[in-house]
């Protein structure tokens, strides 16, 4: 009776844009949710820095390249924004590490793709990017305070990502012959894994009716990605490049771009771990964080080494 | 839980320009208050968000229980005679 109460008290909160704040009364599955959903933004915050980074020393100027650092500085910084919103749920960092590291949390599949040319950049920042955006300015309304601040944060920050993306695109698609075949090499690699990252269509989609609910999820997966194509296309097309859809059409009754069936099997293909670089990316983060144990065990040293100094001091 | 020796967690405050008040920003995890003053810096000032940050280590703050929200701030609800409001004034009064 109690327990119902509450939840009553919680879910008229959230009907009426109250926020849900970390010590508030909240039911075990919308914590539960929210943890995973968190962690794995967070995740791919940080797994997301590595199909760049090794781009950082090929930048083609210094000024690419202390953009691009930039950005990867960002997104280091978003993860962090990220897992600090996720402890206030009562998790801690290094447990939802774990996690990752056993293949038990997952990240956005698209950083399971690699870059194999500079123009890459260019697509990840436009199109990459792109989506993410679409997918974090409704989160930014999230019912829960810690997500939608850091969301706020996010957004605010990474609208100059996908700028930068698009200048990169910009230059390539006007240069030569060479540097415009790249452009669109690059575009055909990454269009449809950029559209694949908002997730099943609506009828296939698990947890979007009960998210939809608490307000964590305000526009459905198909309504993003339709926002996304009518922004994307004439993008593309101002680029002087072709978008790697044969069946895209536009429709002039309802003023909407129509694209072509996903290829759902490939999406999954890579959430299962089977992309291209699954097991390379996982690798990579296992290592930075086990070579950089040390650093963090040395600092804890320390730091409690001097309080014990300044301790031993004040009592003499 | 892990047993893991952690870094412990540390509350950002930002003064975004001379005039204002320390503002939450944040929170990140650091060894000592020093490092946790420098990722501050890096984390949450890297577009000139600040003049100022302070930190203070999150298990140092004693935060009211939301739960007792209602009985911790009910003694301001009745006086309403606090706010200017509550007194009237002749017309003739035009600015007080």
């Amino acid at each position: 009776m109690a327990e119902k109460n509450l939840e009553q008290i919680f879910q008229e909160k959230v009907d009426n844009e109250i926020k849900i704040e970390p010590k508030d009364w909240m039911p075990d599955s919308y914590r539960k949710t929210l943890i995973r959903q968190i962690s794995q933004h967070a995740h791919s915050e940080v797994v997301g820095m590595l199909p760049e980074a090794r781009w950082i020393t090929r930048a083609p100027s210094l000024s690419r390249k202390v953009a691009l650092l930039a950005k990867v500085q960002d997104e280091a910084g978003h993860g962090l924004y990220l897992y600090s919103a996720c402890e206030t749920l009562g998790v801690e960092r290094d447990d939802t590490i774990d996690d990752l590291h056993a293949g038990k949390a997952k990240y956005s599949s698209i950083f399971n793709y690699p870059t194999l040319s500079w123009a890459d950049i260019g697509a990840i920042g436009w199109l990459v990017d792109g989506a993410a955006i679409m997918n974090q300015v409704p989160l930014c309304r999230c019912s829960f305070g810690p997500y939608s601040r850091a969301m706020v944060r996010v957004c605010k920050e990474e609208s100059f990502h996908q700028r930068q993306g698009y200048s990169i695109m910009l230059k390539m698609a006007n240069g030569t012959v060479e540097q415009k075949r790249m452009a669109q090499d690059a575009i055909n690699r990454w269009w449809w894994p950029a559209m694949m990252m908002f997730g099943p269509n609506d009828a296939e989609s698990d947890h979007s009716a009960q998210s939809m609910k608490w307000k964590i999820k305000r526009f459905s997966n198909d309504e993003l990605r339709q926002r996304f194509l009518d922004m994307s296309v004439p993008q593309c097309q101002l680029l002087g490049c072709k978008v790697p859809d044969p069946d895209l059409k536009f429709n002039e009754e309802t003023g909407h771009w129509e694209m072509g069936a996903i290829d759902w099997d490939e999406f999954w293909n890579v959430v299962k771990g089977n992309g291209k670089c699954n097991r390379q990316r996982l690798r990579d983060r296992k290592v930075a964080y086990d070579d950089g144990a040390w650093v963090r065990d040395a600092a804890m040293a320390y730091s409690e080494k001097k309080k014990a100094r300044n301790s031993k001091m004040a009592a003499a | 839980m892990s047993n893991k020796k952690n870094w412990p967690l540390w509350e950002v405050f930002v003064r975004s320009k001379a005039g204002l008040s320390h503002r939450h920003s944040g929170s990140l995890h650091a060894a000592d208050a020093e490092m946790a003053l420098e990722m501050a810096r890096d984390v949450y000032t890297r577009r000139n968000e600040g003049v100022s940050i302070w930190v203070v280590e999150s298990n140092n703050i004693l935060a009211s229980d939301p739960d007792a929200k209602d009985a911790l701030f009910d003694p301001a609800n009745d006086k309403i005679y606090r706010h200017p409001t509550f007194y009237e004034l002749p017309d003739e009064v035009k600015y007080m």
